[in-house]
């Protein structure tokens, strides 16, 4: 506590992000299933739906590279969920409540909450991107393209993790974040995220797909893997992730306003 | 009191304790519903354009062939859910009163089992009744019908009793992981969107020796109304029972020495 009496803005932030990386390492748990869950997935979808690569229109011969985008989803959907639990323990066990009687400012406390879920971010975002290079990915978008994949891959992981954080400070209870989870995970398979939109025959889910922006985020890191560079999938990914990130960061200082009054 | 009747009579007490607390409560009833329902949603809607890939056949249309992987699904999942429960009761301590007061212990395991297929039965019907509603084709005879219900509910046993045994022998809600993941896998190595002849790499080797294979072409053979690999699916249901059940058997005596 006298640490973050004396320490700034940044110093704060430090802290408390250091005390969510190091929860997070010490639970290998919330490290490898995130991480190799989707890669499963990932094996199996493109074991499973290669033969969907041979419809007139599909946009790749190879499913692995269509499907490449879906653990990055994932592990953005994993990320929401580690760090709003990680907040609502601390929520649940009053370490929230006495942080709130040190000098730590509001902004710090979120900033920093949220650093443990972009750490899972980065790393799983190198993860992903480097096991599907190993087995035989290409990035249509080249070395310039991968890093602009990492970049959108992390920004959208911390963009959920701001709405775990939103979920987290506004319920207050690691249930309600669990209670969330298959909201987020609805939210993907309701999406082009599994088979290209104009391909979908069903006309209400080509329809819910189409407003779904989750798969404009799908789109957009799969367009650097398939397509290139594709500037309208990119502006409208990193778009759709910097209003979600303005949002939940607005919604999570109210939320944490709210809950410190409470207290 | 013969043996048969101590155990009939713990068996049936359970399982309706287990039926009134699965459909009396939202919390219970909701995800066990809502999953299989949702699964066939975005299966059934999302990748039906999938069937016309070159020598995709299968006459009853996608969302029939889906709708028998989702009814395996269930089932299975459904016996997941059970052994939740009963992970539930050991945290709670009623398991422990339960294995006090029962005569016959062997019961308690049955009745989880009882409990969890007719969850499975009225699940299967939902996902039925709802498939039917956005236009699902069926081609079994009443008599498909049946023996896919018959396979839904041994498949039910069969994940219950392997639940069981994890649940048992943990005692402890954290062994959710430990009974979901295996049960998962299973049924994701096998035919999900595609016949068995279209899926390509390793997942195509695997799925040939995966004895979920075996039920999930069956189910869908009794949905089109072309019987296949029946006897297959049985033998594979009834030898994965047995050994679900030394399993659990196995996790009842742990769970008598830990008094």
């Amino acid at each position: 506590m006298s640490a973050i009496a004396s320490s700034n803005m940044p110093g704060q932030v430090g802290l408390l992000a250091g005390r969510a990386v190091r929860h997070i390492i010490r639970q290998p748990a919330q490290v490898v299933f995130p991480i190799a869950f989707p890669l499963i997935l990932l094996a199996v979808n493109s074991s499973g739906l290669d033969a969907a690569t041979k419809l007139p229109g599909f946009p790749t011969t190879d499913y692995l590279d269509f499907a490449l985008a879906v653990p990055f989803m994932q592990g953005a959907l994993f990320a929401a969920l580690n760090g709003g639990q990680g907040l609502a323990r601390d929520i649940e066990g009053g370490f929230l409540d006495r942080l709130a009687l040190t000098p730590m400012s509001g902004p710090a406390l979120i900033a920093g909450q949220l650093g443990g879920a972009l750490f899972m971010g980065v790393v799983s975002a190198l993860i992903y991107l480097t096991v599907g290079l190993l087995i035989g990915t290409g990035i249509a978008a080249g070395f310039g393209g991968a890093l602009v994949l990492l970049a959108l891959a992390i920004t959208i992981s911390f963009a959920f993790a701001c709405l775990g954080t939103f979920v987290a400070l506004r319920a207050g209870s690691g249930q309600a974040v669990q209670g969330f989870f298959p909201l987020f995970f609805v939210a993907l398979f309701l999406s082009s995220a599994f088979f290209p939109r104009n391909l979908i025959e069903q006309d209400w889910f080509r329809e819910v797909a189409t407003y779904n922006p989750v798969s404009y985020l799908v789109e957009g890191i799969r367009s650097l893997v398939i397509t290139g560079w594709d500037g309208q999938a990119l502006a409208q990914a990193f778009g759709i992730a910097a209003l979600m990130i303005t949002a939940f960061l607005a919604l999570s200082a109210w939320a944490l306003r709210t809950r410190l009054v409470r207290t | 009191m013969s043996s048969l009747v101590r155990t009939r009579s713990v068996a049936l007490a359970v399982a309706w304790r287990g039926i009134h607390n699965a459909f009396t409560n939202p919390a219970f009833l909701l995800p066990s519903v809502m999953f299989p329902l949702f699964f066939f949603i975005a299966f059934a809607g999302g990748l039906s354009g999938v069937q016309n890939a070159p020598n995709f056949e299968f006459k009853s249309g996608y969302s029939s062939f889906q709708f028998a992987f989702v009814c395996m699904q269930a089932a299975a999942f459904g016996g997941v859910f059970t052994g939740f429960a009963i992970a539930a009761d050991f945290e709670f301590g009623f398991a422990r009163r339960l294995l006090l007061a029962a005569p016959n212990r062997g019961g308690i395991v049955i009745g989880y089992v009882i409990s969890a297929m007719v969850r499975a039965a009225f699940v299967i019907g939902v996902v039925f009744i709802a498939g039917l509603i956005s236009g699902m084709r069926v081609d079994g005879s009443l008599g498909d019908l049946l023996a896919l219900l018959v396979m839904a509910l041994g498949v039910s046993a069969v994940a219950t009793l392997w639940a069981t045994g994890i649940a048992m022998r943990l005692r402890t809600m954290q062994a959710a992981p430990l009974m979901q993941m295996p049960i998962f896998i299973l049924l994701f190595l096998a035919p999900v969107y595609v016949p068995i002849e279209l899926i390509v790499g390793w997942v195509h080797d695997v799925a040939r020796f995966n004895p979920a294979t075996a039920f999930i072409t069956a189910a869908r053979g009794f949905v089109s109304g072309e019987p296949t690999k029946v006897g297959v699916a049985a033998a594979c249901i009834a030898g994965l029972g047995a050994l679900a059940a030394l399993w659990a058997r196995g996790g009842l005596r742990s769970a008598e020495r830990a008094g």
